[in-house]
């Protein structure tokens, strides 16, 4: 039997940072989400980077972690989701999750900046809410997949964080082929150059 | 240097030059280096990086000279051409700007000039904003122009030249006083903002970088300039830049030079600039190139620092934005200026003098006897504060009353509230007064909008003109004015009718057709008649004659309406006659006109006689037209007269033969002629018609004409109506009149326009005039959305302040072409049936009134009169009609429905009916040749033409073909669909399918095999897996029951609970959060460790090979022990003898532990003796089913882990059997002893198990004992009666699982439905979260689910039932036997976990029956029957609910006896007294039978020490109590169980079968080794497996034993029976294998082996397999 043809999608980029205005020393866990015609070939699926923290100068988190990896599908139905969840220690020293968020990898094949907007979920209770700040155990999701499903979440309450910003660049392979158009090649690009020519 | 500071002079020259092309700022012209010198210096100060950069190029890079030598010839070319363009432009400029700067130079002279002008051209180039606040400063010439450049340049050009000027001195003398803080100043301020500051003194410290640099390079150049005149440049420069701060950073150049290539870009797109400069800066370009950069820059900045200027656009924000220091005002400061704006009322008593006026002293009303009220109570300080507060006031003292107190009421709270009282009771509330809820009315107009109305363009205006109307009955209408106003619609008649003049136009008509009749008879009297000129003429006379009746009747109108004009009018005048007033200003003239009356008389006789005439030939016609007639109807008749003759001849004849007389006949003739007539009914004899009287017609016509003619000569009459008459004063009235005309002015009429039934405008009530007449003259503008439907105009009439509505008009909606100015006026008539009936002269309404004086002729008037107004469409600005597009305007019609629009007349649903779209079709008159309609017109043609029916159901998704993206039939087709869909459906075959091929010719027909063999098997049993249909049926059944149990889970497993996705700590009590603060407090003691949770790993992020099985196998006790082999049946007995000799030399037994789970098979060294100790970990690899490591399916793993206890026999084999030492070859044999078998699921679900698990041993093992010689200790005495071997060991997962969430719960959550009562079930719940509240580690059970999915409360399923009658019947004497032939009976129904068959942590109870059908189930089902057999057996017994091992939470049966409690497992049949210690429960939860439920609430909840007399209810805690009675549960069990038969001949023929596969499968797994089948040992094993059975597996191997020794001396013998309950064949072969017998590979090795199955009722099998390897010694 012939390879099953598949198409390709590499994606590599980087966790730039991020912009948590109260926390500092976090480091970023991320991982990636995908049905069940995915699967990645090459690279890591799972990644934690360092821990930054913020310089005097400027307020953002910079991790500046790669991300390499390909996938291989034969359906776009299931397209991966990169979810990261940023952790840090809290006054007490306990490591505390402190967002969790998901974006989708861009479709197109080109440059692509994504900034997440990062949350937690909420404690039930105000007692616990004191607890958990107390003894460093914050509510935290189950799996941090959760954040790339949607079912289920509405019986949660969540409080947003920071952002994390992410840059892609996509390749894609044999996605016309198989018959899939993901658009014009990269809009954004072009826009993202014509800006800084503005500037 | 010189040479520098020339190029770099000739540069600013040339950035100046640009400026003042650009730029408003002029300079001094006659100074051309000052004008030089001031651009750069302007330049500089706003931007300092590139000219810094400048500065530092023409300092530091002496070695570019040359370049720059070309660089500045070229510049001077380039100024010199600019100076002259210049030149010219400054001249204009300089009227605009030139002012200030004039004054100044006025003021400053000679070098300081140049430093002044340097100060004003630091102006920045951002605008006239700046310019202007320039201005406004530098004509305030007492304001010191100090910034700080020019004060320090000031002061160095005089401190190095000694030059002073009158302004600078004065600067100077400030600067003077603090030259050090000016300093610093000078080098951190901003230029730019200079001016506006300047007033201000807080300036100190700004340490803004780009701020310091500008004002640095500003110094630097005017260092420069300052050089033309010094004696040396360097010695300025240094005096100026020496104690500066550090060069700035490098980036900044590279920076600013980005910037100034841009804005070089952008200059030269504008092209603004002159052709020199475009050169200039493409050279500058072409050096660019090969030029180090920084010196480009350093050269080329300027001049690009000017396109800078000349784009304010440019400016970065940050030129604008100024960065400075947040401003510290100083605390004092502050408060002062606080205190100057605020004011703190003080709390301190206000002396009372202060309140009052001076020179008075209070005065208490009190103390003079006057009562004074108490004032409400206010706190003392708000009233001093609020006293304070009023005397700061104006005037604050007049708010104090005399005693020096607020004046106030004496209490302003009211005694009770003025809100009216709500009534709350609804009872009380006065039923008139009730509110009554009606549904809001939604105006059916409301949705029809007009298409494209909400566009802009699309606002209509309807435009309703008012003008006024007119009553011609009014009831305040005096007889007077009811004449009037008949006489006034008569005249009106009279005078339409004479505008129209009917009567001339028909006399005229007349004449011509006479003329035209008489000129064609002359042709027919000389031509002769044609057929065709004959018809003329009869047309012709014909037309004459009707056109002369009609101009007749308008004769007869027209002299009518004249006389009765005239009669009217006599009649007024009689009536003001006898009223003696007049009301009507009416006056009726009548105008003679005489005639020639000869012409006239000649005109009338002629028209008589031509009247006449025609009269007489119309006779005449109509006369031989009747006489024509007459004589055909003549001819009729004597034609039939004549038949009837003949045939009554023929009658006669007939009647009285030939022999009749002719004369009789004759007779008979006439008479019968005569009677007969009638019955016959002939036609009658027609009469001739009468001839035409002449005379008499001319009579007739005479009459005619006088009746409707004027008489000859007859003067013609005139009547003209005016309304010139005066009317009677009031005062000379009568009373009633006057009454009724002061009735008349107190009238007023307004009228409301009503639009769609809504009122949308009212006019202005006017009164009503005498001659009842009312004008508005008002114009509404309608802007309107929705279709007009109607236009009403209601007239009401206004008595003072009540108002009736008189009457309405409906206006029809005009056609879109009629608009405003075009329109006329129109009049429309309107009545009122209202009576109205007055006491004076006014007539009233629909009352009879009289003219006459007998009061006869009475007429009745009702009011009426005629609204004049226009509706017409509004005119927009343009002079477009604001009206509807005429497609959207109905058909012309008003009234009828409105088909503006398909989509608004039959809505949008009503699009999808074709007869609704017909319809609107034909009633809106679509015209079918208009394109726009072809589409809908072409939809009814086929929709009328019957070819296509349309559709008479409702098209929901008409849209939805656009949507698919293939054909039904070809998504059908497609496999790869399909195979999508059904993993969407989640079908078990393709529930976590991994990528479904991307073609549809890579998915392959393999893939649905599996799940259409599963489709198609759905009924058909297949009997060869299971050996027994009934098996089978029950396989299929139990599938049944699982999938549909699986799809409620999945379902339930969609409900996700907070605890699904967020992991939360426990809400702490306050106990436990005091101790983890305790804790953070405690002091860390790193001996004593404790013991860690371990973190709980959600099974989403595992893959193979994460998750390992760890097993601690821990120690045995009590493992059978070797028995010496002996040959001679004597031996044993000598070995006996031997005693304690043997038991020392001899070894005992090697065991060793292996596990095998998942193929992966493991073990532990080999220890020594019947109770060794291992203590050893073996680690185990899991992997997940299709490497799926969800919770749902880690839970259906069926997989068990086998733990096997073998002896290692190691023998001595070989030739050398004689000479050891030389050779020895030993050969390791591994007997097996026993096994254990833990389900994984038990595993995974507790996560970790830890006990002594009872070694399932078999019956007898050949060649072992579990007696150990010698020992005969009262321990091995309770042993031996036991026989147990135990096995200690410690099983948990790593890492640690998080247990899947019990669908149970969620099922409470899903709410499956249940027959419980809703109050038990909440009762239940309460006490099950109380219960695990208080003891959360003792399970309890109070409600359960049956296999339908339901919700049963437990104790139904307690209830005694009968078991088989043959175990009954077997011990009828011993109960004893017969309790535990039914516990036999019961373990031996094979046992299947509930998680593992319904994937899922969900228990479901299934009844007995239904369990004894299914012969499979849980330990509670088990559970269940033993304890209903129990009961049945007069045993007082209970389900015991607790925590066993190694099941977990199970169910045991408790029963109560003489001797004691004693537990059952049911599930092996085995009983433990209470104080067991190896019983396998390990904690009572609860107890429950048919009426109660009972807690355990007793401190420990082990069986040991639990205190099972539940009547104590300190230590039992019952569910019904006295509180909450038992409601009389009904069982949910049958009443009575039926079995069916032993069936031996079935249990016979299972019995060959899995003989057969056995032996097949022993040698399947022996593939390089012969298997040898002894058979004669396979007779003697199968004799003695029926012992076995009716010994239940006790003891009796020491029998079986010598038996086989003595059958088979030469053998050494290892074998064992095992015993299963039957199920299925692959559980057997399984256990078979496990044993490790097929694993001997000595050469000579013989196997043996037999099967038994014993029938118990029921189709319950018990199975023995006889396993035996026998090797030849």
């Amino acid at each position: 039997m012939p390879n099953p043809s598949v198409f390709l999608l590499t994606v590599n980029g980087q966790i730039e940072g991020a912009n948590f205005p109260d926390y500092d020393s976090l480091y970023c866990k991320y991982c990636y989400v995908y049905g069940h015609d995915w699967a990645p070939t090459t690279g890591l699926e799972e990644g934690i980077t360092q821990i930054t923290s913020k310089s005097t100068q400027s307020h953002r988190l910079i991790w500046n972690f790669p991300l390499e990896i390909t996938f291989k599908s034969t359906n776009p139905s299931g397209w991966p989701q990169l979810v990261v969840s940023v952790y840090g220690p809290d006054v007490f020293g306990n490591d505390v999750v402190r967002g969790y968020g998901a974006t989708h990898i861009p479709f197109t094949p080109g440059q692509h900046t994504r900034t997440i907007p990062m949350f937690v979920p909420e404690p039930t209770w105000r007692l616990q809410k004191f607890t958990g700040w107390l003894l460093g155990r914050r509510p935290e999701y189950t799996d941090p997949k959760v954040v790339a499903q949607g079912e289920g979440r509405e019986v949660t309450r969540v409080r947003s964080q920071g952002f994390v910003t992410v840059s892609f660049h996509i390749m894609t392979k044999d996605m016309k082929k198989m018959g899939y158009d993901a658009g014009p090649s990269s809009p954004s690009a072009v826009q993202s150059e014509a800006q800084s020519y503005v500037k | 240097m010189e040479r520098m500071a020339a190029s770099s002079e000739i540069r600013e020259k040339l950035r100046n030059k640009r400026r003042a092309l650009q730029d408003t700022l002029v300079k001094n012209k006659n100074e051309d280096d000052i004008q030089a010198l001031v651009p750069s210096a302007r330049f500089n100060v706003d931007q300092q990086p590139t000219a810094m950069k400048e500065a530092e190029g023409s300092d530091e890079d002496p070695g570019e000279t040359l370049r720059r030598t070309f660089r500045a010839q070229r510049q001077r070319r380039k100024k010199k051409l600019l100076e002259q363009s210049f030149v010219q432009e400054c001249h204009d400029a300089e009227d605009a700007e030139e002012v200030p700067n004039a004054r100044r130079h006025s003021a400053n002279e000679g070098s300081a000039d140049r430093a002044d002008d340097s100060v004003v051209s630091t102006r920045p180039p951002t605008g006239s904003q700046r310019a202007l606040s320039v201005r406004s400063e530098d004509s305030s010439s007492s304001q010191h122009l100090d910034t700080y450049v020019t004060r320090h340049l000031q002061e160095k050009l005089r401190a190095a030249r000694s030059k002073g000027e009158s302004l600078q001195q004065q600067e100077a003398s400030e600067v003077s006083a603090e030259p050090v803080s000016r300093l610093q100043r000078l080098k951190n301020r901003d230029t730019v903002t200079r001016f506006d500051r300047e007033a201000e003194p807080i300036s100190a410290g700004r340490q803004d970088d780009p701020l310091a640099l500008r004002s640095r390079v500003k110094f630097r150049e005017a260092g420069r300039r300052v050089v033309k005149d010094l004696p040396t440049a360097e010695e300025a420069f240094n005096f100026f830049t020496f104690n500066y701060e550090p060069e700035p950073p490098s980036q900044q150049e590279g920076v600013s030079r980005k910037r100034q290539k841009r804005r070089e870009r952008v200059k030269k797109d504008k092209g603004e600039d002159s052709q020199e400069e475009a050169e200039v800066e493409e050279d500058a370009e072409a050096e660019e190139d090969n030029q180090d950069q920084n010196e480009y820059q350093s050269e080329d900045a300027p001049l690009v620092r000017n396109e800078d200027d000349l784009f304010a656009i440019d400016h970065s924000p940050q030129d604008f934005v100024e960065m400075r220091k947040a401003e510290y005002v100083a605390y004092r400061k502050r408060v002062q200026r606080d205190r100057e704006l605020l004011f703190t009322p003080s709390f301190r008593t206000v002396p009372t003098s202060v309140k009052l006026p001076e020179n008075m002293k209070p005065r208490f009303l009190e103390d003079e006897g006057l009562y004074v009220g108490e004032r409400p109570p206010v706190s003392l300080t708000n009233e001093n504060i609020l006293e304070n507060r009023i005397l700061k006031m104006a005037e604050g003292n007049k708010w104090f009353g005399d005693d020096g107190k607020v004046i106030a009421l004496p209490d302003p709270i009211k005694e009770s509230s003025t809100r009216p009282p709500l009534f709350h009771m609804e009872g009380d509330l006065d039923p008139a007064l009730q509110t009554v809820y009606r549904k809001a009315l939604k105006s059916k107009y409301a949705n029809l909008y007009i298409a494209g109305a909400a566009d802009p363009e699309g606002d209509y205006q309807l435009d309703v003109d008012v003008s006024g109307l007119i009553f011609s009955h009014h009831p305040l209408f005096s007889r007077e004015h009811v004449l009037a106003s008949r006489l006034a619609q008569l005249y009106d008649q009279h005078l339409s009718r004479q505008h129209n003049n009917l009567t001339g136009h028909l006399t005229d008509k007349l004449n011509g057709l006479r003329n035209a009749l008489q000129n064609m008879m002359k042709i027919h009297g000389e031509q002769g008649s044609s057929e065709a000129l004959r018809q003329r003429i009869s047309e012709y006379s014909l037309e004459v004659r009707n056109t002369r009746q009609l101009r007749d009747t308008e004769q007869e109108k027209d002299r009518t309406l004249l006389r009765s004009v005239i009669k009217v009018w006599k009649e007024i005048k009689a009536l003001r006659e006898f009223q003696k007033f007049t009301n009507t200003p009416f006056k009726l003239y009548l105008r003679r006109e005489n005639v020639d009356r000869a012409s006239d008389e000649r005109d009338y006789e002629g028209e008589i006689l031509a009247e006449v005439l025609e009269l007489e030939a119309e006779s005449e016609g109509e006369y031989q037209k009747k006489l024509a007639e007459y004589k055909k109807q003549l001819e009729d008749w004597k034609l039939w007269r004549r038949k009837q003759k003949a045939k009554r001849k023929k009658k006669k004849k007939k009647k009285k033969g030939l022999a009749q007389e002719d004369t009789e006949e004759e007779d008979q003739d006439q008479d019968e002629s005569e009677s007969e007539g009638p019955f016959e009914e002939g036609p009658a004899k027609p009469q001739p018609p009468e001839r035409p009287d002449v005379d008499s017609m001319e009579q007739w016509v005479r009459e005619k004409a006088s009746r409707i003619r004027r008489k000859p000569g007859e003067a013609i009459l005139i009547p003209e109506l005016s309304a010139s008459g005066s009317i009677t004063a009031s005062e000379l009235c009568p009373r009633a009149e006057i009454a009724r005309r002061e009735d008349v002015s107190r009238r007023s009429l307004f009228i409301k326009i009503l639009y769609n039934d809504k009122e949308v405008s009212r006019t202005d009530s006017r009164s009503l005039s005498a001659d009842f007449r009312v004008h508005f003259g008002q114009i509404f503008n309608l802007k309107i959305i929705n279709c007009p439907h109607s236009i009403n105009l209601q007239v009401f009439e206004e008595v003072g302040s009540s108002c009736s509505l008189l009457a309405q008009v409906f206006v029809p909606v005009p056609d879109p072409s009629v608009v405003t100015g075009s329109a006329p006026i129109e009049e429309f008539e309107f009545s009122s049936n209202q009576r109205v009936m007055f006491d004076h002269e006014g007539v009233g309404s629909d009352v009879p009134l009289s003219f006459e004086s007998d009061g006869s002729n009475r007429l009745t008037l009702l009011t009426s009169g005629k609204l004049s107004c226009c509706v017409s469409w509004g005119i927009g600005e343009e002079g477009v009609p604001l009206a509807p597009p005429v497609s959207q305007q109905p058909g012309g019609t008003h009234s009828g429905r409105w088909h503006l629009d398909a989509v608004s007349y039959i809505g949008a649903s009503g699009l999808y009916d074709m007869k609704k779209i017909g319809e609107w079709a034909t009633q809106s008159r679509l015209d079918p040749n208009d394109p726009k309609n072809t589409s809908i017109m072409q939809l009814l043609k086929v929709a009328s033409s019957g070819e296509v029916t349309a559709p008479d159901y409702f098209r929901l998704e008409h849209l939805q073909e656009e949507f698919n993206f293939v054909t039904d039939e070809e998504l059908e087709r497609s496999r790869r669909f399909r195979l999508l869909r059904l993993r969407n459906q989640e079908a078990p075959e393709f529930r976590n399918y991994k990528f479904v091929p991307l073609l549809e010719r890579e998915v392959s027909d393999k893939v649905f095999q599996d799940y259409e063999k599963r489709l198609k098997d759905g009924e058909i049993i297949d009997t060869r897996e299971h050996l027994d249909p009934h098996r089978a049926l029950v396989a299929k059944y139990l599938q049944k029951i699982r999938e549909s149990v699986i799809n409620r889970f999945i379902l339930a497993k969609h409900f996700y609970q907070l605890s699904d996705l967020v992991t939360e700590e426990e809400i702490p009590s306050i106990g436990i959060l005091g101790i983890n603060l305790f804790k953070l407090a405690e002091s860390k003691r790193p001996l004593k460790p404790q013991r860690k949770e371990r973190k709980k790993v959600t099974a989403q992020n595992l893959s193979d090979g994460d998750i390992k099985l760890l097993i601690n196998v821990i120690r045995a006790h009590n493992i059978p022990i070797r028995k010496p082999l002996g040959n001679k049946p004597g031996q044993s007995s000598q070995s006996a003898l031997q005693g304690s000799d043997w038991y020392l030399s001899q070894v005992q037994v090697r065991p060793f532990v292996e596990v095998s789970f998942q193929r992966t098979v493991l073990q532990t060294t080999t220890a020594d003796g019947p109770n060794p100790s291992w203590n050893e970990e073996l680690q185990l690899p899991f992997s997940a089913p299709n490497g799926d490591y969800s919770t749902s399916s880690l839970q259906s793993v069926k997989d068990e882990v086998f733990i096997n206890i073998f002896d290692e026999v190691l023998y001595e084999t070989g030739p050398g059997g004689k000479e050891r030492g030389t050779s020895i070859h030993t050969q390791i044999e591994k007997h097996w002893l026993g096994s254990v078998k833990i389900p994984f699921s038990t595993v995974y679900s507790q996560s970790k198990i830890d006990g002594a698990f009872k070694v399932n041993t078999p019956a007898v093992l050949l060649g072992y004992s579990r007696e150990h010689g010698g020992s005969s200790s009262v321990y091995d005495q309770w042993r031996s009666t036991h026989g147990g071997t135990f096995l200690r060991l410690f099983l948990t997962i790593e890492p640690q699982l998080v247990p899947g969430e019990s669908v149970r719960e969620k099922i409470k959550e899903a709410e499956f439905d249940s027959q419980e009562d809703e109050r038990l079930l909440q009762a239940a719940e309460k006490f099950e979260k109380e219960a695990a509240q208080g003891f959360p580690d003792r399970p309890c059970i109070t409600t359960v689910t049956d296999l339908s999915g339901k919700t049963v409360f437990i104790t139904r399923y307690v209830r005694p039932l009968n078991p088989p009658q043959e175990f009954l019947d077997a011990f009828p004497n011993n109960p004893q036997e017969a309790t535990t032939l039914v516990a036999r009976f019961v373990s031996l129904i094979p046992s299947l976990p509930d998680q593992v068959s319904f994937s899922g942590t969900c228990d479901l109870w299934s009844t007995c029956d239904q369990f004894l059908t299914l012969l499979a189930g849980d330990e509670e089902e088990h559970a269940v029957l033993l304890c209903n057999y129990f009961l049945f057996l007069g045993k007082r017994a209970w389900l015991v609910i607790g925590t066993a091992i190694p099941e977990g939470t199970t169910v045991y049966v408790l029963t109560h006896e003489q001797s004691g409690y004693f537990i059952w497992n049911p599930s092996s049949g085995q009983f433990y007294n209470k104080d067991d210690s190896f019983c396998p429960l390990q904690t009572v939860g609860c107890l429950v039978n048919a009426d109660n439920v009972w807690y355990n609430v007793q401190e420990n909840p082990s069986p040991l020490n639990t205190n099972f007399d539940i009547t104590k209810s300190n230590m039992w805690k019952p569910f019904f109590s006295r509180s909450f009675s038992h409601p009389g549960l009904s069982s949910v069990q049958p009443e009575e169980l039926v079995y069916r038969p032993i069936d031996r001949a079935a249990a016979a023929e299972l019995q060959d079968r899995v003989e057969k596969i056995l032996k097949e499968k022993i040698m399947e797994w022996r593939p390089r080794h012969p298997t040898r089948w002894n058979r004669y040992c396979n007779t003697t094993l199968k004799q003695f497996l029926p012992k076995l059975e009716q010994s239940r597996g006790q003891d009796v191997a020491e029998g079986h034993r010598l038996e086989l020794q003595n059958l088979l001396g030469d053998y050494r013998i290892a074998g064992f029976p095992l015993h299963l309950p039957f199920s299925e064949i692959r559980p057997i072969i399984e256990a078979v294998h496990s044993t490790g017998v097929h694993n001997i590979h000595s050469a000579n090795v013989e196997f043996a082996l037999a099967v038994y199955v014993h029938p118990y009722p029921n189709n319950v099998l018990s199975v023995w397999v006889y396993l035996a390897s026998l090797v030849r010694t």
